[in-house]
């Protein structure tokens, strides 16, 4: 076959195309990538400043206000790992790419999610996208972003944020599509303008839903980000990645089971963030207050 | 309605004139069959179209209550929003206080919304995030009125609807009954002129509801309000409606009062729809009564007696102490023979003894007897023998009687 029909050049083409809007793009590009890598730089630079004892005292207590005292026994004994383990600056890294990742995926995702949950259009245009983004392996990510920004970090946050920006959108689109209708009702009813609508009631309610987008996307960043080593991203995944090319089963471990910790840390502190913060009920004191009501039918 | 003229015409407050509403994309063949009188059914079967309200007119007169009766699907609910346009009526016009508001722009609407209007749920929809006063403060809220002013208001309007000092729990933590104080003290805060009712009590267990329907009742008499109010309960309807209009498959069968309704059904399927209610142990006498406008004191002459009975047409009338305590009734005939006698007095001219009398909480069984054979109207007094009302004949019990239901 090859023989009869050359083989198309495929390949070639889509260098011919993307040298050319990679030239075309530049300028944007270097700028994006300027302020990222220098964001990152900061970053990483700030967090590693801070003495890892303080930082996970500072973690643990974070960890127990928002999460309960469990998660931060966990937090707290699991950084220690980690910095036993000579992996403190990795998982620096690693956990700076993964929240400035979230950070951009959090800042795009809302708004689409918000705009396919009240346009009709625009959800039926973006549906399938993300349903094909959710089927496409981790590493094709990778490959769109090297000609535009080249190897290392910033190529990393590049497809993170794409790999991982699917749940976010997703969710709020869920979070907001799923409010009783009654209650889109009584906001319109009482003179709610479209903007106090979405504020006031569509967005507090879908929170739960919403934090539970984030939760996904923060884990999604953090797989990226692992596999991104491949790229040069560097922080544990490019640990990981040393260690296998090296044939070093012991240290690739250590490194994995720092993934693991910081992956059960990021999972359980922000499972609780948007569940936890709903309904702050005053149940205690119901049981006085009946007398001072007619009621008879308390539930 | 006919449109009877009488001195008494009441001040219109909505006015619904044909108005449609069409779900689907050829609203006009919809019209047309509906117009060539194919019946709603046919209609989804042939063209796909959903006939929700099919040419309803009607008035809402201002500070009554409108009634809007029907069962499951007739399109109660869809005429209700069209009113303040959470659904946007396919024809016809519904003007508030004169005004077009189906021509007017969002932000039009936005304001009538916000001033005019206050509206309860069936299923509450207080929002769970918000506490108690924060959702019966939302409507102020979104006006953008100034915190303190708003939760005072809230606060009152709370109080109102006996819910003070549950402001900062949230809907979970309460009941249904106690949901649905929340809503109605939602709807009340902004003081809007019209609440909008959708099937309000519908959700409740039957004690809480009659307890919602007499707490409703009551609060009419604190704050004037134009209620439309939805139900597919016909005992309701009867309980809480100055008027009642019946719907069926989106159309109207008949407007009216209970007792035109009961007496004078329009249809047939009006009087099936009534044949099966037993009105006799729902309603009570405070349900019939009529507010008791003129009376006659003690200390007045029979000059002044006889001639309070002329203006109202009477010929008869009840004497009550100052404090509206029932002392008897004093018939025409002998107040003017004690004119004509030049008597200063009437005490001695009363008839206290052979008076019907029923409580408040009779059922009206048990008052059908003294109407039959009273030849004055029935007093109806509280516990304390204050004349609070009373009952003619040619009102419900009038009704019931040409059905034949007292015969047992
Ligand atoms: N959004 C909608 N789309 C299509 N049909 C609807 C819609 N809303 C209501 N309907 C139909 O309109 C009719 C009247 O409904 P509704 O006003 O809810 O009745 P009710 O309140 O009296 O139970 C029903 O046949 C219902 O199925
Ligand atoms: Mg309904």
């Amino acid at each position: 076959m090859t023989d009869l029909i050359p083989q198309i050049p495929l390949a070639a083409w889509i260098d011919a195309a993307l040298s050319f809007t990679t030239t075309l793009l530049s300028p944007l590009t270097r700028a994006v990538s300027g302020v990222l890598s220098t964001g990152i730089r900061g970053m990483v630079d700030g967090l590693v400043f801070i003495p890892p004892w303080l930082f996970v005292i500072i973690a643990a207590a974070a960890a127990w206000k928002i999460a309960g005292r469990k998660v931060a026994i966990l937090a707290a004994l699991g950084m220690l790992l980690i910095w036993n383990l000579g992996l403190w600056r990795p998982m620096i890294s690693t956990l700076s790419l993964v929240l400035i990742s979230t950070l951009i995926a959090v800042a795009i995702g809302l708004p689409l999610g918000i705009l396919a949950a009240l346009n009709d259009r625009f959800f039926s245009f973006i549906r399938p996208i993300l349903d094909f983004m959710q089927t496409l392996p981790a590493f094709v990510y990778l490959i769109p972003a090297i000609p535009f920004f080249g190897l290392g970090a910033v190529s990393a946050i590049m497809s993170t944020v794409i790999f991982s920006i699917p749940p976010a959108i997703r969710l709020t689109t869920l979070g907001i599509r799923q409010i009783d209708a009654e209650l889109i009702e009584a906001s319109d009813a009482f003179g709610s303008t479209t903007m106090q609508k979405l504020i006031k009631v569509q967005i507090p309610i879908a929170t739960p839903t919403i934090m539970a987008g984030v939760n996904q996307t923060i884990m999604l960043s953090l797989s990226m980000v692992v596999i991104a080593a491949m790229i040069g991203a560097g922080g544990l995944g490019g640990e990981v990645w040393r260690a296998i090319q090296r044939l070093r089963a012991g240290a690739g471990f250590e490194a994995g089971i720092a993934v693991v910790i910081l992956a059960m840390i990021l999972d359980r502190i922000t499972q609780k963030i948007g569940a936890g913060r709903q309904r702050s009920v005053v149940t205690g004191d119901a049981d006085e207050k009946s007398d001072d009501t007619s009621e008879t039918d308390a539930a | 309605m006919d449109d009877q003229t009488n001195e008494h015409e009441p001040k219109v407050k909505i006015k619904i004139e044909n108005v449609f509403k069409i779900f689907g994309k050829h609203p006009e063949r919809a019209r047309k069959m509906l117009a060539d009188g194919v019946s709603k059914d046919e209609i989804l079967k042939k063209t796909g179209q959903v006939v929700g309200v099919a040419d309803a007119s009607f008035d809402v007169y201002d500070g009554e209550t409108l009634v809007v009766m029907g069962l499951s699907g007739s399109g109660k609910s869809t005429l209700l929003r069209c009113v303040n346009r959470l659904i946007e009526p396919t024809y016809g016009r519904i003007t508030v206080d004169g005004v077009d508001v189906v021509e007017m722009d969002t932000i039009e609407l936005r304001e009538l919304r916000r001033k005019k209007f206050g509206m309860v749920f069936q299923s509450f929809a207080l929002f769970p995030h918000k506490t108690v006063v924060q959702n019966v403060e939302f409507g102020l809220e979104v006006q953008g009125i100034d915190a303190e002013v708003r939760r005072d208001k809230a606060t009152r309007a709370l109080d109102l609807v006996g819910l003070g000092g549950w402001g900062e729990y949230y809907p979970d933590n309460l009941s249904g009954g106690m949901k649905q104080r929340v809503g109605l003290a939602r709807a009340l805060a902004a003081e809007p002129d019209v609440l909008l009712m959708d099937e309000a009590f519908s959700a409740l267990d039957p004690l809480i509801r009659t307890d919602m329907q007499d707490e409703l009742l009551s609060l009419e008499t604190q704050v004037k309000k134009t209620i439309l109010f939805i139900t597919h309960d016909l005992d309701e309807a009867l309980k809480m409606g100055d008027r009642i209009v019946l719907m069926k498959d989106g159309g109207i069968e008949q407007i009216g009062t209970a007792e035109e309704i009961l007496g004078k059904p329009a249809s047939d399927y009006v009087a099936r729809f009534v044949e099966n209610v037993d009105i006799t142990k729902v309603l009570t006498a405070s349900d019939v009564m009529k507010k008791p406008t003129f009376v006659a004191f003690l200390r007045d002459g029979p000059r002044t007696a006889l001639r309070r009975m002329r203006d109202a047409g009477l010929s008869g009338i009840y004497v009550v102490r100052q404090n509206h305590e029932l002392v008897g009734y004093l018939s025409a005939e002998r107040a003017a023979e004690a004119v004509k006698k030049e008597e200063k007095w009437i005490d001695h001219l009363i008839d206290g003894d052979d008076v019907p009398t029923a409580a408040l909480d009779a059922p009206i069984r048990q008052i059908f007897p003294l109407v039959a054979d009273a030849k004055m109207p029935v007093g109806v007094v509280d516990e304390k023998n204050i004349l609070r009302g009373v009952i003619v004949r040619g009102s419900v019990l009038g009704a019931l009687a040409e059905r034949g239901e007292y015969n047992d």
